[in-house]
């Protein structure tokens, strides 16, 4: 099977930012709709990683959460978004590794729903723990400087969109790497044999905790992202269904590619800012439903059809 | 030591009541669900919307039942006709339109598949029962209070939850022991089970035998939300909250183990409720202490059998 070569993808990927800018630049609102969905980009980007050694965690928002709370709370103390990102995205990747220290013995259901039963004990924690956390109000984040500099509001909000727009592309970048190195290759064994790496004299335990620090890192920076976009965090960053969304989009995107998550992210929430208002009822029940014919009928996600798309293009 | 006890005896005595009776409605949440892993191999994550779903149709069969004039004791057999009620056409359309197809899969698919279902249930929930919490404390108030006597004190608890809800629990782990091993169905349960090559080549139709056990492990979580409802009202989010508590209970005793279901069932439901009366903060968090520290010393959990990795 022939697939789209490395170039080709790098190419697409500059396109895809391009476009990107132009559309932030036509319609300024936009702009922060676009900043949310690349930053669950880099948060899927993670949950692609697990997917790759067959595990998929139904509580990463825990780390999305985490590194909000992170940026609400040190926002006062250190008001400047370059010192506020790496240090929650830090935090969030050392939680990952005490977590995953205990969660990376475990495979498929176990690992699942480990993942899942934490998140919900961090989303109880910061609703109970009011004096501190506030509960479900949440707390407001007053927007840092960034590199030093109080922007205007406009300003603010492109530096945000161009922070994130940066992060995924060198994410994206990083983790192609990852994936084609000998560590990354490790994953695809835990999910065919994982016996078979072992007796090569790799850990596929280490292997796993090195995706799953690395998930809940780009979780962290997703996080970081979203609170300084948003200004206000409440715990609902960490329930389940925040979890599950990025499940979803994982699959829905496609988890063939590393341009994948960015994908599913862009279309999820475009379509979500227009529906999600008129069906907040139903709105778990579609994607749900989604999801369901996704995994059923086009298990390669919207990556896949571009890929098909792409290698018809060549051929003729 | 002395003197705590004088202080805070009757809290404890209280947390016990009350734990005993809650960890009779997680068992039977988890008992169906280890019944379903066991034989299928597939964690149905929707399992706690289908004990939401039990509660909702139970409190509304309640409330129906006394529209219609119907005498308090009518029900307790509504809430044992809704429990079949639903699982009877729950079970049979979520196995045949849904798992059916995904039993070859890769297990990570699978659990996404389950994780779907739970998704739209969750909504389905809402569209039908709407968001306001619902209650249908008939079943309650009919039985009355029993006064227990603890050491000096009296308490006097509910008879429901005291008596009732125990006394269900135990007839359905006696029960399932009783039909696993003694009858022929039975037996046909646990050699697909054991072995579902095996007892497919010796002639046993795994498909009935799926549809079966997922059917009677679906009115099992009915059963449990439908025993719920006189307790307390069903709120949206229940169905979230009861499948990771369950998942605990069935992790502590080891995927698939139905006597050691009731055991760990015990410890978290009498964890989570002295935890209620002594750290409220932490009601949350008690259960899954309880199961992360279990997993720690037996990673199969208590009663679990140690598998060897596939090659």
């Amino acid at each position: 099977m022939s697939r789209p070569g490395g170039k080709q993808e790098a190419l697409l990927a500059l396109a895809g930012a391009a476009a990107l800018v132009a559309i932030a630049f036509g319609a300024p609102w936009l702009k922060f709709v676009l900043t949310i969905a690349l930053a669950k980009g880099l948060a899927v980007l993670g949950i692609l990683l697990l997917l790759r050694a067959g595990q998929v965690s139904f509580g990463h928002a825990l780390y999305v959460a985490f590194a909000a709370y992170v940026v609400a709370f040190l926002a006062p103390l250190v008001p400047e978004a370059l010192v506020l990102l790496p240090l929650a995205a830090l935090g969030a990747a050392l939680l990952g590794l005490v977590i995953g220290l205990f969660v990376s013995r475990y495979r498929e259901i176990f690992f699942g729903m480990m993942n899942l039963a934490l998140s919900m004990v961090f989303y109880s924690l910061l609703e109970k723990f009011y004096h501190f956390t506030r509960g479900t109000d949440g707390i407001r984040v007053q927007p840092p400087r960034v590199a030093g500099m109080a922007l205007t509001r406009d300003g603010y909000e492109w530096a945000l969109f161009g922070i994130a727009l940066g992060l995924c592309l060198v994410a994206g970048w990083l983790a192609r790497i990852y994936l084609a190195s000998p560590m990354g290759q490790a994953l695809s064994a835990i999910k065919t044999r994982e016996t078979r790496l072992e007796f090569m004299g790799i850990s596929a335990r280490a292997a796993l905790l090195f995706a799953y620090v690395a998930s809940a890192f780009l979780a962290g920076c997703a996080g970081a992202i979203i609170a300084m976009t948003t200004r206000h965090v409440t715990p609902l960053l960490g329930y389940w269904t925040a979890s599950g969304e990025l499940v979803f989009i994982a699959v829905l995107g496609g988890a063939g590619a590393v341009l994948g998550p960015f994908l599913g992210a862009i279309a999820f929430e475009l379509v979500r800012v227009y529906a999600a208002a008129t069906l907040a009822d139903s709105w778990q029940l579609i994607l749900g439903s989604v999801l369901l014919g996704v995994i059923l009928f086009a298990s390669r996600g919207l990556w896949g059809v571009i890929e098909a798309l792409l290698r018809r293009g060549r051929r003729a | 030591m002395a003197d705590w006890f004088a202080d805070n005896g009757l809290l404890l005595g209280l947390a016990l009541l009350d734990g005993i009776s809650s960890a009779a409605l997680i068992f039977m949440v988890a008992v169906g669900l280890t019944l379903v892993f066991g034989v299928m191999r597939i964690l149905n994550v929707a399992h706690g919307s289908l004990y939401a779903i039990g509660a909702y149709t139970a409190a509304s069969a309640g409330i129906f039942a006394a529209s219609l004039g119907l005498p308090a004791w009518a029900s307790l057999p509504a809430i044992v006709l809704s429990a079949a009620l639903v699982g009877a056409v729950t079970g049979p359309l979520i196995e045949t339109l849904l798992l059916r197809r995904i039993y070859d899969k890769d297990p990570v698919l699978q659990l996404l598949v389950t994780f779907a279902l739970f998704m739209i249930l969750e909504d389905v929930q809402k569209l039908i029962w709407g968001v306001q919490p619902m209650q249908n404390d008939t079943a309650t108030r009919l039985l009355g209070t029993i006064d227990v006597p603890f050491g000096a004190d009296v308490i006097p608890f509910n008879a429901y939850q005291l008596l009732l809800l125990p006394g269900v629990a135990l007839t359905v782990l006696v029960g399932l022991t009783l039909f696993l091993r003694r009858t022929l169905t039975g037996r046909v349960i646990i050699a697909v089970t054991e072995d579902r090559e095996a007892a497919t080549a010796i002639g046993i139709d795994s498909t009935r035998v799926f549809l079966l056990t997922f059917t009677f492990g679906a009115a099992l979580a009915a059963l449990g939300g439908a025993l719920s409802s006189p307790t307390a009202s069903v709120v949206p989010g229940v169905g979230a909250s009861t499948i990771v508590l369950s998942f605990a209970v069935v992790a502590t005793a080891g995927l698939g183990r139905i006597e050691g279901a009731a055991i760990a069932a015990l410890m978290i439901g009498l964890g989570r409720s002295i935890a209620v009366y002594f750290a409220p903060e932490f009601e949350v968090v008690v259960p899954y202490i309880i199961m992360v520290a279990v997993l720690l010393v037996r990673p199969q959990g208590l009663f679990g059998v140690a598998v060897t990795r596939r090659v």
